[in-house]
């Protein structure tokens, strides 16, 4: 049962990870958005 | 379009929920290999969905060289990106499966190898398309994605054509599969394909974006350059 949890466990922590990536990197556009907009 | 995006974000929640139940607890147990069978539920649909969006990816490459559209050189880094995450789920869960059931982690039989191939394939790729500088980026990345994607039907069918240690497909294939088993695949399957579509439009969305910023900031630095600022 071991490394049947762990298959799933991982599956969604590579997955939740490339999620928070994302967002991380729609954040950063806004940002830069953002700034270009103010000069 | 915006408002179909939560209903769509809540039935994919529902169906991978519904789905993790039927695949941890409804799906029969499997004779042999016992509970760590179960893998299967999330190793076999990762797999297919990383194939379904590398041959997207191939569609679109070849549209953009026949057209250079944008919307396909998007729609190709969108799944390229997409597709090497779920790559990465079969390449964890395999090995994960693999060692109670075979006793190893890995072994360098052509499914696996050429499935560790096909990963790499597309992390160069992405790697291309992150670091390279030229104009020409995306006609190079759109030649390596049509090159790349020969790779996904030797993986597909090398368990056909070559002796390996990974066992026959259960769908067209030699091997077999109980009814029971076949509809919690089924069911796995459609729901990683709801989820994939919906990170696949967020990542379109977010690289649209990122085209805009890299437009404005090369406007930005055209006008500077003219000394309008």
């Amino acid at each position: 049962m071991t490394y049947l949890y762990a298959a799933y466990a991982a599956t969604w922590v590579i997955h939740i990870a490339y999620l928070a990536s994302l967002l991380r990197r729609y954040t950063r556009l806004r940002k830069e958005i953002e700034e270009l907009r103010r000069k | 379009m915006k408002r179909l995006f939560p209903i769509l974000g809540v039935i994919t929640a529902v169906l991978l929920s519904y789905a993790l139940y039927e695949a941890l607890v409804a799906a029969p147990t499997e004779k042999t290999m016992g509970d760590v069978q179960r893998i299967f539920y999330y190793h076999v649909p990762s797999a297919w969905t990383a194939f379904l969006l590398f041959t997207i990816n191939f569609v679109a490459s070849v549209l953009y060289l026949i057209r250079r559209s944008s919307v396909a050189d998007a729609i190709a880094v969108v799944t390229a990106e997409v597709g090497v995450v779920f790559c990465t789920v079969v390449l964890v869960t395999g090995p994960l499966w693999a060692r109670p059931v075979w006793g190893i982690w890995w072994t360098w039989d052509v499914r696996l190898t050429s499935t560790l191939v096909l990963w790499l394939i597309y992390v160069s790729y992405l790697m291309l398309r992150r670091f390279s500088t030229s104009g020409q980026t995306p006609l190079l990345a759109a030649v390596l994605a049509v090159f790349g994607a020969l790779d996904v039907p030797l993986v597909y069918f090398s368990i056909w054509y070559f002796r390996t240690q990974h066992p026959q497909p259960v769908i067209g294939g030699g091997g077999s599969i109980d009814p029971h088993m076949l509809h919690v695949l089924l069911i796995n399957w459609i729901a990683f394909l709801c989820f994939a579509f919906l990170v696949c439009w967020s990542r379109y969305r977010l690289e649209r974006l990122r085209r805009e910023v890299e437009e404005m900031q090369s406007l930005e630095s055209m006008l500077e350059s003219r000394g309008v600022r």
